[in-house]
């Protein structure tokens, strides 16, 4: 499997956010997104992901399934989690995993993984800022989705947080997944360098 | 057909749940024909007669009212992008919480009908009549307001100028809901008529709705 | 000296728990007593020459309307104590006064509306004293809403105190202009309580009535405000739960 982009160019708000970026990841590939702030770092996952439509050149998936768009193969892991305060941690958890659908594993599993079993039936509500951000890698790990968009995803971990995500990573690379990180610091993980907007 | 069924689970336990806004609808609602005795003056009579008319007006503005953070409330926490992700067809999806609200916040408002009629002294036939056209009709007022809640997503605005946008599109429904109530109560029409065309709004309703404010809410993503 | 002392014993919620707990069985029972006593004697209240049996819906109509009235005063006093004294327990006495006070006013509604069908011949008619306990109740509902949109309870609390001395101020206002809208449109109202008039025959149960319903807010209100004050430990135990570190 190979997502790859040939000069991709973003306009938002009538500014070109993104300038005819290439990049290449495979199968078991990490690709660590740096830049400034305002770079775009956020433009690009959120093309990948869909949500904002190419102005120029294209991005594409080979050997996916054929069936589905890369949207529908794809997590996205952004500031916002997703999670309804008023629900529980589980309630949340098993909204998506029926939701998103295809491949799945076991929700509670999951979720002693990331270590915030203890609370699971709490409203979300309780969780910090770490706690929901833990809950958001397991929503990842319950709907097995081949690529992964990840936006800062170690911000507001402490450091059991980011080894727990280095292995989780690990796993889904070896597991031949695709992961494409928006990054200040570093992951972790051996992966591809994209710097963007570095000239401006 | 899992994924649905989750997300309207999803939606109406959130309304009704602390914070939840699905009773407050029901609230607004008896305050508005509350309002309007006073508006009127308490003379019986004229308010049996105007009475459909007041269970009609503040049913469209308790059901269209509420809608208003239909979509913002899943923008502002990602839920939205997530939703846009998912292997369910986004019109499914926006049908999906468009039927949510519906049962949240439209059934307790036709529950809340005959408790209203004894205040307007509408009687019981006249009630039932009322309910019917309600039960009927407030789907298609939902599922038109749906479009608006969309398009409030994309302008990052909500409130009032959701309702200018949304109430204009409602006035048919209104004309034929309360034409149908009347119908049923004093005739001259055939009831038949006005609540035929009335069923048919809500069904045109039914796929005009959501494939609209899929449209709008793609525009609204980035 | 002995007041302040009790006063300040009893805004340690531990405190007040275990004083409910020993008071509260005494409570219900003197409740249902003097119920039990009032229903009684209500029951064997002569008829009224004029309204028939149905003059014995007083009994249970006048007790309510009263309370419904006598909760916003209780919740207006526990504002202020919320507001400015910064009492402990006042927002958990102001949260749970609500809903029973909202009950009350309803069957202030209801009965008030089954007193008037006999001469009205409707269940509901716009008379002026009954459109204001209808508006007493929308504020009761609206003041509950309050408290139910907002998931964390100290910050509601000040929301609801300020909007139940608005209410408080804004009651005798509304009651004002209620009336002034109703004379406006019909002539005298058909329906007028007997007042000081009133014979021994039911002044007696009416006033049994209401000290048992008074006694009855005072044993719910007094069960209310220990399960809030329990809700509200489940929670803070809940959030310490939550930022626990995984075993």
């Amino acid at each position: 499997m190979q997502l790859s982009g040939r000069g991709v160019r973003c306009v938002r708000g009538g500014r070109e956010v993104l300038s005819g970026l290439d990049f290449t990841v495979s199968s078991g590939e990490a690709l660590a997104v740096t830049g400034a702030n305002g770079s775009g770092k956020t433009s690009l996952l959120r093309t990948i992901a869909g949500h904002v439509a190419v102005t120029g050149g294209s991005i594409g998936l080979e050997g996916g399934e054929p069936e589905l768009t890369l949207a529908e193969q794809a997590h996205y892991l952004g500031h916002r989690d997703a999670m309804k305060p008023a629900l529980s941690v589980l309630e949340n958890l098993l909204f998506w995993r029926d939701f998103l659908g295809g491949e799945i594993s076991d929700a509670g599993q999951c979720l002693k993984l990331v270590g915030i079993e203890h609370a699971k039936n709490l409203p979300a509500a309780y969780l910090s800022a770490g706690q929901r951000r833990r809950l958001s890698i397991a929503r990842l790990l319950t709907v097995r989705r081949p690529i992964w968009l990840l936006d800062e995803p170690t911000s507001a971990l402490d450091s059991d947080g980011q080894t727990l995500f280095v292995g989780v990573t690990r796993d889904h690379l070896a597991r031949g997944g695709i992961v494409v990180a928006a990054t200040h610091a570093p992951l972790g993980i051996e992966a591809k360098q994209l710097r963007i907007g570095g000239a401006r | 057909m899992t994924a649905l069924a989750a997300l309207i689970k999803r939606d109406v336990q959130i309304a009704l749940r602390v914070g939840g806004g699905a009773l407050i609808g029901v609230l607004f609602f008896l305050t508005v024909v509350v309002l309007m005795p006073f508006a009127i003056g308490p003379d019986l009579a004229l308010l049996t007669r105007l009475g459909p008319a007041i269970l009609w007006l503040g049913a469209l503005l308790a059901s269209l009212l509420t809608l208003d953070r239909l979509f913002m409330a899943d923008h502002d926490d990602g839920s939205l992008d997530l939703i846009a992700m998912s292997r369910t067809p986004l019109e499914l999806s926006c049908a999906a919480k468009a039927l949510a609200h519906w049962l949240a916040a439209g059934v307790p408002l036709i529950v809340a009908t005959p408790v209203l009629g004894l205040l307007l002294n509408l009687d019981a036939g006249s009630t039932l009549a009322v309910a019917l056209t309600l039960l009927v009709g407030t789907p298609a007022l939902t599922f038109t307001g749906i479009i608006g809640a969309a398009l409030a997503v994309t302008l990052h605005r909500g409130g009032l100028l959701l309702a200018v946008l949304v109430l204009p599109l409602s006035i048919p429904v209104l004309i034929f809901g309360v034409a149908a109530s009347e119908a049923a109560i004093s005739g001259p029409v055939s009831f038949g008529t006005p609540f035929s065309i009335l069923a048919a709004l809500s069904l045109i309703s039914f796929v005009v709705g959501p494939f609209a404010a899929a449209a709008s809410l793609r525009q609204g993503l980035d | 000296m002995t007041l302040t002392t009790t006063l300040t014993d009893l805004a340690n919620p531990t405190r007040f728990l275990s004083l409910t707990a020993r008071v509260l069985p005494w409570l219900t029972a003197a409740t249902a007593i003097l119920l039990a006593i009032g229903l009684y004697q209500s029951a064997m209240a002569p008829d009224d020459y004029q309204q028939g049996a149905t003059v014995k819906i007083m009994f249970i109509h006048v007790p309510n309307a009263w309370l419904a009235m006598f909760v916003w005063g209780v919740m207006s006093v526990a504002a202020l104590g919320t507001l400015v004294w910064r009492h402990p327990l006042a927002d958990v006495a102001a949260k749970a006064a609500a809903p029973i006070g909202a009950a009350f006013t309803f069957l202030a509604l209801v009965t008030g509306s089954l007193w008037g069908r006999p001469m009205w011949g409707t269940y509901w008619e716009w008379d002026a004293r009954l459109t204001s306990v209808l508006i007493l109740f929308l504020m009761y509902l609206g003041l509950m809403a309050l408290w139910r949109a907002v998931e964390d309870p100290s910050r509601a609390a000040r929301a609801a105190a300020v909007l139940t001395l608005v209410g408080a101020l804004n009651l005798p206002i509304i009651k004002f202009s209620v009336d002034w809208w109703n004379t406006l449109h019909q002539p005298a109202s058909v329906f007028r309580m007997g007042g000081p008039t009133l014979d021994r025959a039911f002044l007696i149960p009416l006033l049994v009535m209401a000290v048992a319903f008074s006694l009855l807010f005072v044993t719910l209100h007094l069960a209310a405000m220990r399960n809030e004050i329990l809700r509200r430990r489940v929670r803070s135990l809940q959030m310490m739960q939550a930022s626990r570190k995984a075993a």
